[in-house]
């Protein structure tokens, strides 16, 4: 099978779409999230996405398969909080390994059956690793600016757990998401170059940060190209945008990055902005449609969903893709 | 300073491919175009002794305005060095760099992590969000620390300082500091694969002429090294400590600038692009003396044997002359027009009519005075200012010597009846209806007067028709508006729907302390299709009214500024959406809980109503808190630190005599009246109200203060606070006491700033004003004190010194109506009728519930130990139905009044 880095100078390719929107829609209760392993946990484990894939693997799976039947060519762990840091509000953190390990499994399982049917269209898995709910460099406690509720060290020790366990389940590359804050992005990177010369081994890593309102920026504060200047120092198989905005709000900050970097680009936008309601209602048409344009200025080489998204919106995406070549990067 | 010496015509252009890029919220990219990068020197404790001391005292805030001061003077890099045997310094790294992470005018700009201990640097590089520079490794503990140390540095995701430095020792000589670079760059890119434009030399620069003959060719040898690193080692960088070069001529700045800028002027050219440069010790390099700089040249460039005698024969004349320099009349002897520049870019009037008078005699028309010569002095005044070498109350003087000038010459322009002047436009200034606050509007009208535009100022307190009826009768090209109290943000409102509707179509422009861009995007501009801009300083607004009227671009500027609030305004109503807020109910359940029984009151020693007529000003000098003061001339900083910081310094100590003189003259002519009024009387609370009752019987209500309580959604266990919470609940039995004051300086400030207009010299006028601030405010924290050693008594043994009194170190509080803890400023009507304070002092309320005179403070005291200050925030609907009819007055008056307060649905 070839590898990640050969077929990302093929075409663009298609990242999956939103895992929390699908969960949704099974409707679990407290007994289903549960399941047999955690008949007696302690606490309301309800809304513990990450866990479905010890207690609802098969869930999942279908979950990925609809995906992957959608057209992805790369399909996301079910593991955005799956850090003992995040895990700390559940206090599950002893199963951080165990959830992490089987859901970049069932990841891979799934990926497999679908290169098996084409080998023309290899299939990856992406390890999620999302920002954790604390931040390195901000202060949540608006009276003591100078505290942190988490150190870079506390950062680097739980990505180092999470990204052995998904590499250690079988996935092909990791993917550094949803980057509010720059400095918990640093701390993960940190942690894989660590696992990089520990195994000696090379990992594909995507990159993809959070611009959070109109002003342009991370939640951290900084722009697009200073993000993009502070992970640099990483080889990256990719760097982008995803989440907090949609299709058309993210243009400008990728045109950013296409323009400052020779590095290629990838964007998993949200279904648009969210309603009153706090839910996203933007057709898969309309996505797609805004989505054309970062084809037509050839902005990206991969291309997914965040918030919102379903595999219909990854279907239209992905038919579109096909007849659009991916950013050019030097030498290929 | 340094724009004369870009690195554009360096030898090494070719060998760069890659750039070193850095950043801390944003992006700092050095290109060979790139001019010098200056990197801040002051956050150092090894270099500035005042840094070191706020470290070691753990005044943090102080420190962060060092690090702020930097970047706004154009600090491109901030160096932070915590190296000190009597501090912590990783622990002082991490938490000032946490600090500054909380502060994006800081934060914007990358950070050069400055230590010799290698677990300093690595703490703080874990706390750097952005790409810092480690300031430094080297081979001096050998190749296999080196390696270890640039390989984390790399994975952290930083630039690196490689010293001059190894084994053997430090490089002292050309061959050595090649021998040295050359080695460390190949061990890095070759066996790290550190990225090479990540890699920045100090290349050491030691001391020149300090008589040995060794170092003689310290800085040559430096140049010449940095020429031959930049062109054989592809895309690294070179660095420096400027300073040392200079060492021996400690105590003789004169001398140290100028070689300072000597040193730089060719290690720039040899292609050295980043450095430790003070810019405060640097002398323009084309405005060194020749004689000077030729002395200076042979000793940095090693061009003679004698070269370091002859600068320290030199340099005791220059010490000399720069002594003589105070009363230095040299200027006189120049020709007309750089006399009558000098006059103004220095604000001295001494000679300005004399000079105005030869100008007038030469010219063929009175007028060219005026157009010719005065506003060629003045364009460099307004290029200074817009630079940041000139600061406002600079600024003020040159137009106060403007002033004087146009009025000498006016009669005679009039006799010629040749028209008047061409101007660059009419601007209509205002302080808005009920406002009675005008510093910081005749502080723009001044400034752009200077730039040549037509100020029509309407004064205070101007009605809505005025304004509107005088801009079309004047045709002016902008209107202004200012104001500081609350109610006058609404009356700007409504000045914006008017303009609408009567189709006007010039800017309007948003200034004073309460406005903010804010409030402009989200309530001002959505009511005028045409320009509308908020203007944060005085410094802004000749830029802004610039952009505004230039007829090329300002289509554009009013597009781009228009795109800008919509932003502001999505952002704000966004955001606001997000805030949770509890009921009225929940909130007085959740009230600030202060054990009655366990809580001592002191009765007073008098109760009711004093008056104090005329007191004596002298007794208020020692209660002034001076840096509002400052910041009213938009110099920032701390008084007196402010006396002696590097950038504002000398404008501030000047600007401090010129107030002191004028103090002087208040208090021995008895310039200005300084009144009081107030008050202790028994009072208990009556949940959200204060009842203050007529005599201590208790049995009838006098007045009832209407206080407002927080309900923004807190966290567990904070209360919600409420004013009234300090005061004993009527049921509790408790007998307690709420204290009530107006003071006044204001009387006279008028007439005084009046004379001074009357003689052009705006700089007094404001100052007066300004004064008399800064006396009622000290007025209200001398009474205060007697109030609670005193007339109350509940402190008798306080002693505490005006620091701590400008720290708020007291017990009990003076909140004032209109700000934070009870911003309704109705409540001064309350006040008024308790105290008759108008009867007795004379001070008047306007239709917006200012004081007049302005220079006047009134408010509560409240006496309970648990009492603080407190922000009331923003408040629900329910509230304001409940305040409504506890007021008495309608729900469209209540929301009206607490408008600023009200939490957006």
């Amino acid at each position: 099978m070839s590898t990640i880095e050969e077929e990302i100078k093929k075409r663009i390719l298609v990242l999956d779409g939103a895992m929390g929107t699908m969960i949704q829609q099974y409707n679990f209760s407290e007994e289903d999230y549960r399941g047999e392993q955690f008949k007696d946990f302690h606490l309301s484990v309800k809304g513990n996405n990450d866990m479905l894939s010890l207690t609802q693997p098969e869930a999942i799976k279908e979950i990925h398969r609809k995906y992957l039947e959608a057209g992805a060519d790369i399909i996301e762990t079910n593991t955005f909080s799956g850090t003992t840091i995040a895990m700390a509000d559940y206090e599950m953190e002893d199963f951080v390994y165990e959830i992490n390990y089987q859901s970049a499994k069932i990841a891979k399982e799934a990926a497999q059956e679908f290169t098996a049917k084409n080998p023309n269209k290899p299939r990856f898995v992406a390890g999620s690793i999302g920002p954790t709910n604390r931040t390195a460099s901000m202060s949540p406690d608006v009276n003591d600016p100078g505290y942190r509720a988490v150190t870079f060290n506390d950062l680097r020790v739980a990505y180092k757990q999470q990204a052995e366990a998904l590499l250690d389940g079988g996935a092909d590359l990791l993917l550094v998401e949803t980057v509010f804050d720059t400095l918990n992005a640093k701390a993960a990177l940190f942690a894989i170059e660590e696992i990089k010369e520990e195994r000696n081994i090379d990992i594909p890593i995507m990159v993809s940060g959070t611009i959070t309102d109109a002003s342009g920026r991370t939640l951290s504060g900084q722009t697009a190209e200073a993000f993009l200047i502070s992970v640099s120092h990483i080889p990256m198989l990719s760097v982008g945008f995803n989440c907090a905005l949609g299709a058309n709000q993210l243009t400008p900050h990728l045109e950013v990055l296409a323009q400052k970097s020779k590095i290629r680009i990838s964007a998993h936008p949200n279904a648009g902005l969210p309603n009153a309601f706090g839910e996203y209602d933007e057709t898969p048409d309309q996505m797609a449609s805004q989505i054309k344009t970062y084809l037509d200025k050839r902005l990206v080489n991969i291309i997914g969903g965040c918030c919102g998204t379903t595999p219909a919106h990854i279907k239209a995406i992905a038919d579109l893709v096909k007849d659009y070549k991916p950013r050019l990067v030097d030498g290929c | 300073m340094l724009h004369k010496t870009t690195n554009n015509q360096q030898p090494t252009t070719n060998n760069q491919r890659k750039f070193l890029k850095l950043s801390g919220l944003e992006p700092l990219i050095i290109t060979p175009e790139s001019n010098f990068i200056n990197v801040g020197e002051r956050t150092n404790v090894a270099g500035s002794k005042k840094f070191l001391r706020l470290i070691k005292e753990e005044k943090f805030d102080e420190a962060l305005a060092i690090a702020r001061h930097q970047v706004e003077g154009g600090a491109q890099i901030i160096d932070i060095n915590m190296d000190d045997g009597l501090i912590d310094g990783k622990e002082s790294m991490v938490r000032f760099m946490n600090l500054i992470a909380a502060e994006p005018d800081i934060a914007r700009v990358p950070i050069m992590i400055d230590s010799s201990k290698w677990e300093i640097i690595e703490a703080g590089l874990q706390v750097a969000q952005g790409k810092c520079v480690v300031n430094s490794i080297s081979l001096k503990e050998g190749e296999a620390q080196f390696i270890e140390q640039a390989k984390k540095i790399k994975m952290y995701g930083a630039a690196v300082i490689i010293m001059a430095f190894d084994e053997v020792g430090q490089a002292d000589n050309y061959e050595r500091r090649i021998e040295i670079a050359k080695r460390s760059y190949k061990i890095l890119v070759d066996d790290v694969h550190f990225p090479s434009e990540d890699i920045i030399f100090d290349l050491n620069i030691f001391p020149v002429a300090t008589g040995m003959d060794e170092h003689k060719r310290n800085a040559i040898d430096f140049i010449e090294a940095t020429r031959w690193v930049r062109t054989n080692l592809p895309n690294v960088s070179v660095s420096g400590g400027v300073s040392n070069v200079s060492f021996s001529f400690r105590g003789n700045n004169a001398v140290r600038e100028a070689m300072h800028s000597v040193f730089l002027y060719h290690a720039i050219k040899a292609g050295m692009n980043i450095g430790i440069v003070n810019p405060t010790m640097l002398e323009v390099y084309d405005e060194i003396p020749k004689d000077l700089l030729e002395h200076v040249e042979d000793v940095i460039l090693d061009r003679r044997e004698d070269a370091t005698e002859r600068l320290l024969t030199f340099a005791e004349t220059v010490v000399t002359s720069a002594k003589e320099h105070k009363v230095d009349l040299s200027w006189r002897e120049k020709s007309l027009q750089e006399r009558i520049t000098h006059a103004l870019v220095k604000g001295l009037d001494e000679y300005i009519l004399e000079d105005v008078e030869e100008a007038r005699l030469q010219a063929s028309q009175p007028i060219e005075v005026i157009e010719v010569n005065l506003m060629k002095g003045m364009n460099v005044v307004g290029d200074l200012f817009g630079s940041g070498k000139m600061f406002l109350p600079q600024v003020v003087k040159s137009a106060r010597v403007m002033k004087k000038a146009v009025a000498y010459l006016l009669p005679y322009i009039e006799a010629e009846k040749n028209g008047v002047s061409q101007s660059n436009g009419k601007i209509l200034l205002a302080t808005v209806k009920g406002d009675v606050h005008d510093i910081g509007k005749n502080i723009v009208g001044v400034v752009l007067a200077c730039n040549n535009y037509d100020i029509i100022d309407l004064g205070v307190m101007v009605p809505p028709e005025k304004i509107i009826e005088t801009a079309k009768a004047e045709q002016v090209s902008a209107i202004g508006l200012s104001g500081l109290i609350t109610p006058s943000l609404d009356e700007m409102v409504y000045l914006a729907k008017e303009m609408e509707r009567q189709n006007f179509e010039v800017p309007l422009l948003i200034g004073g302390a309460t406005t903010s861009k804010a409030h402009t995007a989200v309530k001002i501009d959505p009511q005028y299709k045409n320009a509308v801009v908020h203007v944060h300083d005085a410094s802004r607004a000749v830029t802004v009214v610039g952009d505004l009227l230039n007829a090329k671009t300002n289509k554009q500027y009013v597009f781009d500024i228009k795109a800008d609030y919509v932003k502001v305004r999505d952002g704000f109503l966004n955001r606001s959406k997000r805030k949770e807020y509890l009921t009225l109910e929940l909130a007085r359940n959740n009230k600030f809980k202060i054990d009655w029984n366990a809580t001592k009151i002191e009765a007073p020693n008098y109760l009711g109503t004093q008056v104090i007529e005329d007191f004596d000003l002298s007794k208020l000098v020692d209660y002034i808190d001076w840096s509002p003061f400052f910041r009213t001339w938009e110099l920032h900083g701390r008084y007196p630190e402010i006396l002696t910081d590097e950038v504002v310094g000398k404008e501030a100590t000047n600007l401090f005599s010129d107030a002191k003189l004028l103090l002087a003259k208040i208090l021995d002519e008895n310039l200005l009246t300084a009144k009081a009024v107030f008050g202790i009387f028994p009072a208990n609370a009556a949940e959200d109200d204060i009842e203050v009752y007529t005599d201590s019987t208790r049995q009838e209500v006098n007045v009832k203060f209407v206080t407002l309580r927080q309900q923004l959604k807190k966290k567990e266990g904070i209360p919600s606070i409420a004013l009234a919470d300090f005061i004993a609940p009527k049921e509790s039995t408790i007998e307690d006491y709420i204290g009530a004051f107006c003071v006044s300086t204001g009387f006279g400030t008028a007439e005084l700033a009046a004379e001074f207009e009357k003689d052009h010299d705006d700089y007094n006028s404001i100052m007066i004003k300004a004064l008399a601030d800064r006396l009622a405010e000290a007025f209200a924290e001398y009474l205060h004190e007697k109030v609670r050693k005193e007339h109350w008594g509940y402190a008798v043994s306080e002693d505490l010194t005006n620091a701590d009194l400008i720290k708020e170190n007291y017990k009990g509080i003076r909140p004032a109506p209109g700000y934070p803890a009870c911003p309704d400023h109705t409540e001064k009507l309350t006040l008024w009728e308790l105290l008759s304070v108008k009867e007795t002092i004379g001070v008047e309320l306007t239709d917006s519930l200012a004081m007049w005179p302005a220079a006047s403070v009134s408010g509560y005291y409240f006496g309970n130990e648990q009492a603080k200050y407190f922000g009331v925030g923003k408040i629900t609907e329910d509230q304001v139905k409940d305040f409504a009819v506890r007021k008495n007055m309608s729900l469209d008056e209540a929301k009206k009044w607490l408008n600023p307060n009200l939490a957006e649905n």
